[in-house]
């Protein structure tokens, strides 16, 4: 009897085994495919880039380039002066981690160490404008900055960072009150002000979680469309997102050219991931974590 | 947290407790400021221009509700509620499941994890115009890639972005090619799932449905709410894909064929900064404001769902 129960298990449990290898294989299956379809736009958008302007039009279409046209990323880059475009976005870019970084540094630390009355208060209202739209301060802000005459400069799309961001607040939060707070203390009785401690003590112990922040800024900041859409004016001051849509509009059947700019504002953010995954992929799951 | 016990006199605890407040207000303040300079200040503001006849150039004219009222008669702005709408209900929960899935089946520890990691999170960081303009390549409907699938096939070609049926599902399937950082955000939750209550619970007869059902499902519980929150928030303010997918040389076109891709957030900008109806769009900023604040709302009255683990007994 006893035993028919151990034969029993033994065979649910090999039956048990042999149904995970089969899910495994399902699931691998499926996966491969869905990459397929994920890493496939990437290479449609290289295989257009090069081709010529007759080639692009062939349909069915030609899945492989027959003669890579590579002067196609030249003939892109003069189209629109993609290096000024370039250039504009990492000025841009430049500012805005500078001012993201700095603020969020101090405020986090504010709601993270230092225990003042009303704090959490404080921090609650602070982290549920998280859920306003942007669009309700969108024009308020825009007759502001008129006045200031800061429309048609990039004033208005760096200065803000300079005043905190929520979400990055939140998360540097979150790092900072891991810290043991008797390093804090050690240092507090060596006579180190909050200022000090933070520089001297949070700041080299922070530096994954800042890298994330400037990282998740960067990204940010490079993608942007709308606020570069509203304020820069001056075809001079446009960012290649900007740039990119009115190539678009301009040269609307020039896919190959298209594509090849396309591409290469695709490279330097692919280029980053690589040299960046762990910072990122940590940071990722960082931000999916409830506090 | 023993100050109490610590016999000061009240003027010395007094002093200590508005140093510390004062510190504590000068590390905050950046936040502080940006709250009334870029977020309350404008709030109001916007609300009082909700009520006026404004485009920029001349003062502000008190128009009472007038803005409100010629809204409800906006057949342009009832239909971008209804698109917004549609992408709320149908393209945020086909987003959220099938990030899910994904997720799910990258959890099954199959080989190749972070080549799969890498594949399904780059579309979510490359450029939105970018990653748009390509897909209008894609959905081309003479030449594009998705009408050579379907003619490999033998099927007959789809307007993806010309037929008013067929682009909001093209919008969502480009919406999930971009959207693979809520996979990645899914899997470190899955991966935190405590293997020993799952092998306790398989030696118990669980088969993978309860496993998933009663222990994996709860334990990432709060963090799919906070995807959904974040997700359902952005989802009522789609704007750069639907814009570069719709609009043409002078802004042409924005809104696609019929006003099919026509969303709150889009209608809103031409509104402001295309007519200069900055009343106008105010009062749609408004009740965007009390749509989005309702609809958090619902989401945390039903969040029962949501099992947050040490906080129940």
């Amino acid at each position: 009897m006893a035993n028919q129960v151990m034969n029993m298990q033994q065979g649910y449990r090999i039956g048990r085994q042999r149904q995970e290898q089969i899910n495994r294989t399902i699931s691998y299956i499926i996966l491969a495919i869905l990459g397929i379809m994920y890493v496939f736009p990437f290479y449609w958008t290289l295989v257009t880039s090069l081709k010529t302007d007759v080639q692009v039009f062939i349909f069915p279409p030609q899945l492989y380039p027959p003669t890579p046209q590579w002067a196609n990323y030249i003939e892109a880059t003069h189209y629109i002066p993609f290096w000024l475009y370039m250039w504009n976005t990492l000025v841009i870019c430049t500012f805005t981690i500078i001012g993201t970084v700095l603020s969020c540094t101090l405020v986090a630390y504010g709601f993270a160490r230092i225990n003042f009355i009303g704090r959490e208060v404080v921090f609650m209202i602070y982290l549920s404008t998280i859920m306003l739209p942007g669009q309700v301060t969108m024009i308020p802000l825009y007759i502001f900055y008129r006045k200031l005459g800061w429309v048609g400069t990039i004033a208005p799309l760096v200065v803000p960072a300079f005043f905190g961001n929520v979400a990055y607040v939140f998360l540097l939060r979150q790092f900072f009150k891991t810290i043991p707070q008797e390093l804090s203390d050690a240092a507090r009785i060596d006579g180190a002000g909050e200022f000090g401690i933070l520089w001297s003590i949070m700041l080299p112990l922070c530096k994954p979680a800042l890298a994330t922040i400037a990282l998740f800024t960067f990204m940010g900041a490079y993608r942007d469309f709308l606020g570069p859409l509203i304020y820069l004016s001056n075809q001079q001051q446009w960012t290649l997102s900007l740039g990119l849509q009115m190539f678009k509009n301009m040269y609307g059947a020039q896919w190959q050219l298209m594509m090849a700019a396309s591409a290469l504002m695709m490279i330097p953010m692919i280029v980053l991931y690589f040299l960046t995954q762990k910072t990122l992929v940590q940071g990722i799951a960082l931000t999916g974590i409830k506090g | 947290m023993t100050v109490e016990k610590i016999p000061i006199r009240r003027a010395q605890f007094d002093q200590v407790q508005r140093r510390t407040l004062l510190t504590g207000l000068l590390f905050i303040s950046p936040a502080i400021l940006g709250f009334f300079i870029f977020t309350l200040f404008p709030i109001v503001q916007s609300f009082y221009f909700s009520f006026t006849d404004y485009n920029i150039l001349q003062s502000p004219l008190w128009i009472g509700v007038q803005n409100y009222k010629n809204l409800l008669k906006d057949e342009i702005f009832l239909l971008s509620i209804r698109n917004t709408l549609y992408m709320v209900l149908i393209g945020l929960p086909i987003h959220i499941l099938f990030d899910l899935f994904v997720a799910f089946l990258l959890n099954t520890k199959v080989r190749g994890l972070s080549i799969f990691r890498t594949i399904f999170y780059l579309p979510s960081i490359t450029p939105v115009v970018a990653g748009a303009v390509l897909w209008l390549w894609i959905f081309n409907g003479k030449v594009g890639l998705l009408n050579a699938l379907l003619n490999w096939f033998n099927l007959p070609p789809v307007g993806w972005l010309t037929d008013p049926n067929w682009t909001k599902p093209a919008f969502i399937l480009m919406g999930l090619w971009g959207g693979g950082q809520t996979i990645l955000i899914y899997l470190a939750g899955l991966q935190d799932v405590s293997t020993e209550l799952l092998e306790a619970a398989e030696l118990d007869g669980a088969g993978i449905w309860a496993k998933t059902w009663s222990i994996t499902l709860p334990t990432i519980s709060p963090v799919i709410f906070y995807t959904l929150v974040l997700n359902l928030i952005g989802y009522f303010q789609i704007f750069t894909e639907a814009w570069v997918l719709t609009a043409g040389r002078d802004n042409a076109g924005v809104g696609g064929p019929g006003n099919s891709l026509m969303f709150y957030a889009m209608y809103l900008y031409q509104n402001a900064f295309q007519f200069f109806k900055m009343g106008y769009a105010s009062a749609e900023a408004w009740i965007l404001l009390v749509i989005v604040l309702l609809a958090t709302l619902v989401l945390f009255r039903t969040s029962g769902w949501v099992y947050y683990r040490g906080e129940q007994g």
